[in-house]
């Protein structure tokens, strides 16, 4: 291994620029002449729009123009979409509500976007907004998803009746009802899987900018996914054909998922540049705005059973959930709780028979979409809130009754559409016990109970399904795009590389972990590899990053282009070295001619390509650039045994996090110093569901958690140190074998918490997050077996 | 407007600001030094540290012309004649920052908490002091890591 390759713990490339303050966001970035968008949102959760009075704001000092939902439907601007279709069980599709850029008619959640001012400040644009007049016609707020779809409930969207979306189903219910007739026992939780609001540091922001010469337009925007915003832009939106909009994500300050959807704010300053006579119209989200538009995250109510035989043998498994999709769906809000959970309600598990029913609703709430992990944290909730509280009930180890119920055999087909390919569940939960000292564990939880504390363990075993791909199966699933990813590898006349590719990097590190990969196979040093992305000019398209994809998918397409580069400066080598190309070999960086002392590095190979002096072009193009698609064969399966051990305060009901394990089987890593990174990171996310985080509005739809004041980030000292170790099966379905690790630490974090918790206070459930006072609530059996 | 002067990273800078101009919109859109950052509107998460007068401030919650007149110190001037603070070295090395958008601010951070706490910082002391400053990415740990170590060699 060489000290940038593959498995080397190589300090991160673009690290320089961020800590000399030196990063580029979208908001560091200043267009001559531009002026500034502010967005007049709705205060009402639920209110019809009679009239929007714009003439005194258009008069305020400094202001271009003032633009509303009637302005926009006028220029034939059209509304922001879902990306995903999804039936109902009686095959009719889901009901989607429209969802413009500015509000037409009426408003659906507090923060909508009612109209844009476009003035030379952000004090001009902010008190001219002061001047808008909007009679509204205020209507009950529909605020409880569960409510929601009860007859009478307010309807926020006319075509979905009973504010409902869709009623989905997967599996057999028929099969699944038999088993648990059959069944020994049969474990009920019902569970709430409560709204978190991602919180990127970086707020986003967009700055659109029309070019009236050219009738081209671009945007700079805080985005996880250009290529896929600039298609939806202009395929959907119809502001623009893609050859005429160039989309431009920069460094971006971390997305969590919530920088994949497309947002009404971009497009509208993109549409209100050309409006506002060519002038580039920046807007930056506020922490406020952020708490009321971006999408959140989860908020699944979901009642769940297990079924097991006498020896604590799986039968089967049952879930019906409701999924609250907020006011309006997200772009690909309705594959979130049926795609990218249902599929994953298996677990680590041999359970032959498997029922999910999910309805999602609308309600007067900001819209709710992918977060860290999408589904799969929601599922493994469910699965291993189940496990453990089966165990507990049949008085066997909760671990003992994971290892009975273990998948050993690969490829694995479940009965809910996924086929896992390789993994060894037991090598990772034996690892983590080890570490952990389960053994130990009634000895630490004796001497916690001496000074006052109530200490308890809990594990999560959590699978996820990564890649989200081929593009032929979520087609046929319900995508609107293929989700394979593009590389271009440009080779320069003095060897140096750049690698244009799809993926997009807001804090994972792919600068360095892409050029490890080059570095690799190309033997030439990390640091002669540049990496291009976020820019819809300079690569010519890409699906982005999310789902944990950008290794087994962007890196492979990477991979794949690699070999076409190799395969060519075989062919110019030989022609150089006058020898067969059958007999040129390439290793560390060199070819050579087998049998003779014949070499010539990577780099003279580069200029001999670009020279084109010893090799026919008839037969050989000169230069050395290559590019590929690649379209995975199958999702990958990353999954791994988390346990955590925690200490209540009894007095107090405070939760301290004191160990924390984690053996994850991430198949094989490119930077391991990376890829703990993303697992510390996405642990601390899902500790802060747990214990600290919850998005709460009040029953008229008025957000009581719109600021750090009330939403509670977990902050440093809400967390341990984290103690990791890995063990490796490889991911057969992409040749460097690797599986994705950014979205693993947060879908195992909250269940290994709550276990550990309802362990610690013998109760079956705490509501999240385990804040001291829902702790203390749940705490009074023991005061009163007290007194 | 009020004209205000001030020593940013040991140069004179002066400009006319509002009366309600944030010492963080003087810095980012007056002088054009954009390492400062804005994450929240609360003075919460910390992205804004600077230090005025060698301390730590969060510069979304000072007004520009109450700085009039003094020292501040921002994240591009830590680097001295093209060598890094061993602050900023150790968030490298410890790979304490992923998206960078917290960074400048913990760092900034950091070495306000090395001046008041010492060198040899434990870690409970270092998570406690950093409760003012909120990463999404990194769960802390290795920021912990990180000033620890950059502690030791400043």
């Amino acid at each position: 291994m060489s000290d940038t390759g593959i498995g080397a713990r190589m300090q991160r490339k673009e690290d320089h620029r961020f800590i000399t303050g030196k990063g580029r966001y979208t908001d560091d970035i200043n267009l001559p002449g531009q002026a500034v968008g502010y967005f007049l949102r709705s205060p009402h959760a639920h209110a019809e729009i009679k009239k929007i009075d714009t003439r005194k704001a258009e008069k305020a000092p400094g202001v271009l123009c003032v633009l509303t939902g009637e302005d926009a439907a006028a220029d034939n601007i059209g509304g922001v979409i879902c990306g995903w279709m999804i039936h109902s069980k009686d095959g009719s599709p889901m009901k989607a509500g429209p969802h413009p850029v500015l509000a037409q008619g009426k408003v659906r959640h507090v923060g909508d976007q009612v109209a844009v001012v476009v003035a030379h400040t952000s004090a001009q644009a902010k008190a001219a907004a002061e001047l808008i007049n909007v009679t509204y016609k205020v209507l009950d707020a529909n605020v409880d998803p569960v409510a929601s779809q009860k007859r009478g409930a307010p309807q926020v969207h006319d075509v979905a009746s009973r504010n409902t979306v869709f009623e989905w189903e997967l599996g057999d219910k028929a099969a699944t009802d038999a088993a648990f007739s059959s069944a020994a026992h049969v474990t009920t939780l019902d569970l709430v899987n409560n709204r978190l609001a991602p919180n990127a540091m970086e707020p986003r922001a967009a700055i659109g900018s029309y070019d009236a010469g050219e009738d081209h337009y671009t945007l700079y925007t805080t985005s996880q996914n250009p290529h896929v915003a600039r298609l939806v832009i202009s395929a959907f939106v119809g502001l623009a054909p893609e050859h005429k909009l160039r989309v431009i994500a920069p460094d971006v300050g971390g997305g969590f998922g919530s920088k994949i959807f497309i947002y009404a704010e971009e497009v509208v300053c993109l549409w209100a540049s050309r409006r506002a006579g060519g002038v580039p119209v920046k807007w930056v989200a506020d922490r406020s705005e952020a708490f009321l538009t971006d999408a959140n995250g989860r908020d699944h109510v979901t009642r769940a059973e297990l079924a097991t035989d006498a020896n604590g043998k799986i039968l089967g498994l049952r879930a019906k959930t409701i999924a609250n999709m907020g006011a309006y769906l997200s772009t690909f809000a309705s594959s979130v709780p049926t795609y990218l959970y249902a599929t994953l309600l298996s677990g680590q598990y041999n359970i032959p028979n498997i029922y999910a029913e999910v309805d999602a609703v609308y309600t007067n709430t900001s819209p709710v979409d992918a977060y860290r992990g999408a589904g799969r944290p929601e599922a493994t909730y469910v699965v291993e809130r189940l496990m453990e509280t089966a165990a507990r009930e049949l008085n066997m180890d909760p671990a003992e009754l994971r290892a009975r119920n273990f998948i050993n055999s690969f490829p694995h087909q479940t009965p809910v559409i996924m086929c896992y390919d390789a993994g060894d569940y037991s090598a990772s939960q034996k690892k983590a016990m080890e570490m952990i000292d389960y053994a130990g564990f009634e000895k630490r939880k004796s001497a916690a109970a001496r000074k006052g504390k109530l200490r308890g363990i809990g594990f999560s075993n959590y699978i996820e399904a990564c890649g989200i791909a081929p593009s032929a199966a979520v087609g046929s699933l319900g995508a609107g795009v293929g989700l394979w990813e593009s590389a271009e590898v440009r080779v320069n006349p003095v060897g140096t590389v750049e690698i244009l590719t799809g993926s997009h990097s807001h804090g994972q590190g792919h600068e360095t972990t892409f050029a490890q990969l080059v570095s690799d196979r190309l033997g030439i040093p990390a640091d002669q590899v540049a990496i291009v992305h976020g820019d819809t000019d300079k690569v010519q398209f890409g699906m982005g990053t999310y789902g944990s994809r950008s290794g087994a998918v962007g890196m492979t397409a990477i991979s794949k282009a690699l070999d076409k580069i190799e395969a060519k400066a075989k062919k110019v080598a030989a022609h150089v070295m006058e020898a067969s190309e059958s007999d040129v070999e390439f290793k560390d960086g060199s070819f050579s001619v087998k049998g003779t002392d014949k070499k010539m590095a990577f780099g003279e190979v580069a200029l001999s390509a670009y020279v084109a002096h010893k090799f026919p072009t008839s037969e050989i193009e000169p230069g050395l650039k290559e590019g590929a698609f690649h379209d995975p064969t199958n999702f990958t399966f990353p999954a791994g045994c988390h346990i955590c051990e925690l200490e209540v305060d009894a007095d107090t009901g405070v939760t301290e996090i004191v160990d924390w394990v984690a053996v994850d089987d991430f198949g094989n890593i490119i930077n391991p110093m990376i890829v703990e990174g993303q697992v510390h990171g996405g642990i601390a996310q899902g500790v802060g569901q747990a214990l600290t985080e919850a998005v709460v509005y009040d029953e008229g739809g008025q957000l009581l958690t719109g600021s750090y004041m009330d939403y509670c980030m977990p902050r440093a000292d809400n967390l341990p140190s984290f103690r990791l170790d890995f063990t490796k099966t490889e991911c057969p379905s992409n040749p460097l074998g690797i599986k994705g690790c950014g979205e693993a630490g947060a879908i195992a974090a909250p269940a290994a918490v709550m276990n550990a918790l309802t362990s610690a206070l013998g109760v079956k459930d705490v509501p999240m997050p385990a804040s001291p006072q829902n702790v203390w609530n749940a705490m009074a059996h023991l005061r009163e077996a007290a007194e | 407007m009020p004209a205000i002067s001030m020593t940013v990273n040991g140069e004179k800078v002066c400009g006319e600001v509002e009366g309600r101009t944030l010492l963080v919109e003087f810095i980012r859109n007056n002088l054009g030094k954009t390492g400062t950052h804005v994450g929240c509107d609360t003075s919460q998460c910390g992205a804004c540290v600077v230090h005025v007068d060698g301390k730590a401030i969060k510069s979304c919650t000072a007004l520009a012309v109450a700085c009039d007149g003094a020292s501040v110190d921002t994240i591009e001037g830590l680097a001295q004649n093209g060598k890094l603070h061993p602050m900023q070295e150790a968030f490298r090395e410890h790979h304490g920052l992923q998206c960078g958008f917290c960074t400048p601010g913990m760092i900034m951070a950091g070495i306000d908490i090395v001046k008041r706490k010492g060198k040899k910082l434990k870690e409970e002391t270092i998570r406690e002091e950093l409760e003012g400053n909120i990463c999404r990415c990194t769960g802390y740990h290795n920021i912990v890591k990180a000033i620890q170590a950059g502690a030791a060699k400043m």
